[in-house]
C-alpha cells in the first residue's frame, strides 16, 4: 500500500454548455497533479469561480452534466477497494460513498432532513454502509456520539432543537460514524461564529487524528487554514498554483498569489497598511495565455504572458507554478508570537 | 429582437413548431376578413357536403361552408381567449406584485379579496349573468366577466415570487437609490415574474376558452355569434354524429387542439428563453 | 460639538410564534451611542449573530422602529413613518453598504441604473452632462470610472468592482454617514483588504464616518475608530478600538479575541479553547449590569 490515498493526475473537468446558439466551455479544472497521504489534513484555498467548488465535486465523485472529465486520472487506493473517478461505474461509486469516502457540508441543514429525527438520519446514511440494524446500530452510532461529545439524546431530536454549533457537531458525526479513509469538508464552518467556528475546527482535527483518516479541507478563509491543516494547495483559476507544509506557505510562499494571500490578512495588534490585490480572477472560459495569475502579479515579465509555467518542486515538500518563484518574498515578516497574543494570558 | 427569433427558431424544436402551428391557426383565422360568405347567413350552401374540393371542410347541417365558418369562429374565439388571458393578466401583476412588495395591511387588504374571488363558484355566476344580461352578453362582455374570476390564482403566485424579491438586496438598495414603489415593482420585480405570467398566460387560455365552449355547448352563450363553442352547439342541436355529419364535430375539435398544442409550445419554449436564470447564462454570467 | 447621529437607550423586542406560544425576544437592550459632525470616524459594531447589531443597523437606516428609546439624526428622530419627502431626505444622509455585492444590482440590469437613479432624485440633476459628472465623480473616490461602469451587467464586474460601485452609489448624495452591515463578510480573502481600505479612504480623504457592523475583529483593530462588543442584545464593552481589542476586559470580549484565529502558529495546529473562558462568558448572558467607565476612556458592563 502507497503511502497516498488519492492520485490525481492530468486533470481535466470542464463545463461545456449551449444555450440557444451561445456555446461555452468552461475550464474549470484545468491539468492539476497532485496527491494526498493518509493521516493527512490537506487544506485547498481558492477565490470563489476559481474552479475549487468544480475540484471538489469531481474528488468526491460527483460529477454532473454540464460537467465532464475531459482528461486525467483521479485514483483512490481505499482499504481493499481501488476506484478511479474519471472511469468508475456507478456501482463503484456507491460502494465508496460514506464508507471510505464522506462530506462535511457548509450549511447543516442540507444534510439534515428538517422533518426527520436526526436518529432517522444516522440510518438514512450509515446503516447500510456499516452492516448494522436495531440495537447494534444504534449502539455503534452512541459511542460514536460521546467521542464527538454529544449526549446520545440528539438522536431523537429534530435538527432545528439543535443550536448551529451542535448541529455542524452533528453532521461532523454522520459524515466519520463509519470510518471513512477520506473527508472532503467543504467550507464547513464559514456560517458559523467565530467561537463555535474554532470549536468544531478542533472537533475535526481531533477526530481526524483519532481515524488517521485523510481530510480535505476547503476554505477560501487563509487565517483557517493555517490552524487546520498540515498542507495547503493553492488553486486559482482552475490550475495548481502552489503547494507546500502550512507553515511553510505562509512564511516562505513561493508564489506570488499566495503571498498576497497571507500578507493580506488583517491582525490584531498590527495597524500597518495592508496591501489590496488589483484587479479580478479571469474567465475560465477565455482565461488569459500563459500564467493566468500574470494581468495581475506584481513580479509578472513577458515569459510569463506567453508560457505557462509548470508546478516544479522549489523547497522540500514544496512545489510552486512561477518563473520567478525564487523572487517571491514573505510581504509582511513574521510576527513574534508573544506581541500578537498580547496581554490575553 | 430579430436574432432572438432566429436563434430560438434555429436551436429550439419546440418553438419551431409551436410557430408554425400557431402561424398556421392565425393565417386561418385572418381569412375570415377575407371570408366571401357571411357567417350568420344559413343555407346559402347545399347541407351537409363532406369534404371535398368545392367544400375544404364540407358543409353542415345549416347550409353553411364550414370553412369559412370556422376562420370566423377561430377568429373570435382566439379574441375571446387573448381578452381574457391580456386583462387577468393586468390584475394579476397590479395585484401579485402590490401584495409582495408592500406587504403589511396593503398584502392582507388584497389577498382577502383573492381569496375570495377564489372561493366563488364562476360556473353559476356566469349563468346568472348571462340570464341577467341576455342579448347584451357578447364575446366582449363575457371576456370582461371571465377575466375577473381568471386572476387570483396566478396573483397568489405572482406574489410568492414578490416576497422573495423584497427580501433580495438589490430591492432595499434601489429604495436606497430613491426609486419609488412603482419603479421599483415594474422594472426590478416584474422580469423575475415573466416566466410566470407566460406560462399561467396559457393555462389561462385554456381555461377560458374550455369555459366558453362549455356555456355555448350548453348554450348559455349568444349562439349567432360563431365561435368553436357555438359551431360544437350547433352540430350537437343538429345530432351531427347521428346523422353522419361527422366533420362538423371533428373539424372544431382539431383545430382547438392544434391551436392548443401551438400555444403550449411557444408558452413552454419562450419560457425557458426568458427564465431569468437562463438569460443570466447567456448573457455569460 | 454637533452630533451627527443619537441613538439613546435603544431597545428592539420583537414578538416570535403564533397564537399560543407567543415569546418576546429581546434584540437590542439599551444601546447608547453618538457620532460627532466634526470628527468623520469609522466606529465598529462587533458581535455574533444574534447580538443584535444587525437591528441595531437597521434601526439607525430607519427601515425598523425601537420598541423605546429614540435615535435621531441631526436631531430629528429617525423613523420611516414620515412622508416621502421627509424620508428622501433622510436617506441623502445617511445610506447604506450591503452585505453581498452580488446581490447589490439586480443582474438582469445594468449597473448605471442604480447611480442614474440616485443622482437624478437625491441630487435634483436631470441633464445627460450633470449625471453623468455626478456618477463619474463617485466612481472616481472608489476608484473606478464611468467608462468602466457604463452600460455594464452586474456578473460583468468582479466582486470587489460590484462592492465598489454600490459604495459609490452611496456616495453620491454626499452622505456624511455610511451603514455598512457586514461588507466583506462575503468577499474573497483577496478582496477584503480593497473594500476595507476603501472605508479607510473614504473617511480620511473625504470625510465620512461610517457605522461598521461586523465579526471580525481582525479588520475591526485595522480600521476603527471606536467600537462596540455586544452580546445578546447588551453592549458589553465600548471604547476606542485600540484600547479595546489590544486588552479587552469584559469576559465575552476576551473569549471573542481568544477565538480569533493567528497565522502566527501557522501549521501547529492549536485550536483549544479554554472551556473556562467560555463557561464564563456564557453565565453572563441575560444578566442586566451595568455599563461603567474606566481610566482609559473606555466603559466595561460590570454585574
Amino acid at each position: 500500500m502507497s503511502d497516498d490515498l488519492l492520485k490525481v493526475e492530468g486533470l481535466k473537468a470542464y463545463y461545456q454548455m449551449n444555450y440557444f446558439g451561445v456555446r461555452r466551455e468552461v475550464r474549470a479544472v484545468d491539468d492539476i497533479t497532485m496527491s494526498i497521504r493518509r493521516n493527512e489534513i490537506y487544506g485547498i484555498a481558492g477565490e470563489s469561480s476559481s474552479g475549487k467548488t468544480s475540484f471538489i465535486k469531481v474528488l468526491a465523485a460527483a460529477i454532473r452534466p454540464p460537467m465532464r472529465i475531459v482528461d486525467g486520472s483521479v485514483k483512490y487506493e481505499f482499504k481493499g477497494l481501488a476506484v478511479d473517478v474519471a472511469t468508475a461505474t456507478p456501482e463503484q461509486i456507491e460502494a465508496m460513498r460514506w464508507k471510505h469516502l464522506s462530506y462535511i457540508m457548509q450549511g447543516s441543514m442540507s444534510v439534515l432532513n428538517p422533518i426527520r429525527r436526526i436518529g432517522r438520519t444516522f440510518e438514512d446514511f450509515a446503516a447500510r454502509p456499516l452492516g448494522l440494524r436495531g440495537a447494534a446500530f444504534r449502539q455503534r452510532v452512541i459511542g460514536h456520539l460521546e467521542r464527538l461529545k454529544l449526549p446520545a439524546d440528539v438522536l431523537n431530536a429534530y435538527p432545528h432543537e439543535l443550536s448551529g454549533g451542535m448541529r455542524q457537531r452533528v453532521t461532523i458525526g454522520l459524515a466519520t460514524v463509519c470510518h471513512p479513509e477520506f473527508i472532503i469538508a467543504d467550507e464547513p464552518t464559514t456560517a458559523l461564529d467565530v467561537v463555535v467556528q474554532k470549536e468544531v475546527l478542533g472537533l475535526i482535527r481531533e477526530i481526524q487524528q483519532d481515524m488517521g483518516s485523510s481530510v480535505v479541507f476547503v476554505t477560501h478563509d487563509m487565517s483557517v487554514h493555517a490552524n487546520m491543516t498540515d498542507r495547503v494547495g493553492i488553486i486559482y483559476a482552475g490550475r495548481l498554483v502552489e503547494e507546500g507544509p502550512t507553515r511553510q506557505m505562509f512564511f516562505a510562499p513561493k508564489h506570488p498569489y499566495t503571498a498576497h494571500l497571507v500578507a493580506s490578512l488583517p491582525r490584531i495588534g498590527d495597524t500597518a497598511q495592508r496591501p489590496a490585490l488589483e484587479g479580478r480572477p479571469p474567465n475560465l472560459a477565455e482565461p488569459p495565455a500563459g500564467c493566468r495569475f500574470h494581468p495581475r502579479c506584481p513580479l509578472a515579465v513577458d515569459k510569463c504572458k506567453t508560457e505557462v509555467p509548470p508546478l516544479v518542486d522549489v523547497a522540500n515538500d514544496h512545489r510552486s507554478a512561477c518563473w520567478r518563484s525564487a523572487d517571491v518574498q514573505p510581504l509582511v515578516a513574521p510576527q513574534a508570537p508573544q506581541a500578537a497574543r498580547g496581554v490575553m494570558a | 429582437m430579430f436574432s432572438v427569433f432566429r436563434d430560438l427558431i434555429r436551436y429550439n424544436l419546440e418553438f419551431a413548431i409551436g410557430v408554425v402551428l400557431v402561424t398556421v391557426v392565425l393565417i386561418f383565422a385572418g381569412l375570415s376578413f377575407v371570408s366571401p360568405v357571411d357567417p350568420i347567413t344559413i343555407y346559402a350552401a347545399i347541407p351537409d357536403m363532406p369534404p371535398s374540393a368545392q367544400y375544404w371542410f364540407g358543409t353542415n347541417s345549416r347550409g353553411q361552408d364550414l370553412f369559412w365558418q370556422m376562420t370566423f369562429a377561430l377568429r373570435n374565439t382566439l379574441t375571446f381567449g387573448l381578452t381574457v388571458a391580456l386583462i387577468s393578466r393586468v390584475i394579476a401583476i397590479a395585484v401579485g406584485l402590490a401584495a409582495g412588495y408592500l406587504g403589511g395591511w396593503v398584502d392582507r387588504v388584497l389577498m382577502f379579496f383573492c381569496d375570495i374571488f377564489v372561493a366563488i363558484p364562476i360556473f353559476p355566476i356566469l349563468i346568472l349573468f348571462y340570464f341577467v344580461l341576455r342579448s347584451d352578453m357578447n364575446t366582449m362582455n363575457l371576456a370582461l366577466i371571465m377575466a375577473s374570476f381568471g386572476w387570483p390564482f396566478d396573483a397568489r403566485l405572482i406574489r410568492s415570487v414578490a416576497v422573495g424579491l423584497r427580501h433580495r438586496e438589490f430591492t432595499r438598495h434601489a429604495v436606497f437609490a430613491g426609486m419609488s414603489a412603482p419603479k421599483i415593482m415594474l422594472e426590478e420585480h416584474l422580469p423575475y415574474v415573466m416566466p410566470i405570467i407566460f406560462s399561467t398566460a396559457m393555462a389561462n387560455m385554456i381555461w377560458s376558452i374550455g369555459l366558453e365552449v362549455t356555456l355555448a355547448v350548453l348554450g348559455f352563450t349568444n349562439l349567432n355569434i360563431p365561435t368553436i363553442g357555438t359551431a360544437i352547439y350547433w352540430a350537437n342541436n343538429h345530432s351531427a354524429m347521428i346523422v353522419g355529419v361527422w366533420w362538423w364535430i371533428l373539424i372544431p375539435v382539431i383545430i382547438v387542439v392544434l391551436l392548443f398544442i401551438g400555444l403550449f409550445l411557444l408558452a413552454v419554449s419562450l419560457n425557458e428563453y426568458i427564465d431569468p436564470r437562463s438569460r443570466l447564462r447567456r448573457m455569460g454570467a | 460639538m454637533t452630533t451627527l447621529l443619537d441613538v439613546r437607550d435603544v431597545s428592539k423586542r420583537f414578538t416570535m410564534g403564533g397564537l399560543l406560544s407567543r415569546k418576546v425576544v429581546a434584540a437590542v437592550q439599551d444601546a447608547s451611542l453618538s457620532l460627532d459632525v466634526e470628527t468623520p470616524e469609522i466606529f465598529t459594531i462587533i458581535g455574533e449573530s444574534g447580538s443584535g447589531k444587525t437591528t441595531l443597523a437597521r434601526m439607525i437606516l430607519g427601515l425598523e422602529l425601537p420598541t423605546s428609546g429614540e435615535i435621531s439624526f441631526r436631531g430629528k428622530t429617525v423613523s420611516q413613518r414620515v412622508s416621502r419627502q421627509e424620508r428622501l431626505d433622510f436617506m441623502a444622509n445617511v445610506q447604506p453598504v450591503f452585505q453581498n455585492p452580488f446581490e447589490a444590482f439586480n443582474p438582469l440590469k445594468r449597473i448605471d441604473r442604480y447611480l442614474e437613479a440616485t443622482a437624478a432624485r437625491f441630487l435634483k440633476l436631470s441633464q445627460r452632462d450633470d449625471l453623468d459628472a455626478a456618477m463619474d465623480g463617485a466612481l472616481q473616490k472608489v476608484g473606478l470610472s464611468l467608462v468602466e461602469v457604463r452600460g455594464r451587467y452586474p456578473h460583468e464586474l468582479s466582486g470587489g468592482q460590484l462592492q465598489r460601485a454600490a459604495i459609490a452609489r452611496a456616495l453620491i448624495p454626499n452622505p456624511p454617514l455610511l451603514v455598512a452591515d457586514e461588507p466583506v463578510s462575503m468577499v474573497d480573502a483577496s478582496l477584503r483588504m480593497s473594500i476595507v481600505n476603501l472605508l479607510k479612504s473614504l473617511r480620511d480623504d473625504f470625510g465620512v464616518s461610517v457605522i461598521y457592523i461586523t465579526h471580525d475583529l481582525a479588520t475591526a483593530y485595522y480600521i476603527s475608530n471606536r467600537l462596540i462588543i455586544m452580546q445578546r442584545g447588551r453592549i458589553v464593552e465600548m471604547g476606542d478600538a485600540r484600547t479595546v481589542l489590544d486588552n479587552p476586559e469584559h469576559p465575552y470580549s476576551r473569549l471573542l479575541k481568544a477565538s480569533v484565529l493567528s497565522t502566527e502558529d501557522a501549521g501547529a495546529g492549536k485550536l483549544a479553547t479554554d472551556p473556562g473562558m467560555v463557561k464564563l462568558a456564557g453565565e453572563l448572558v441575560g444578566k442586566a449590569g451595568r455599563l461603567v467607565d474606566r481610566a482609559d476612556g473606555r466603559m466595561v458592563r460590570v454585574y
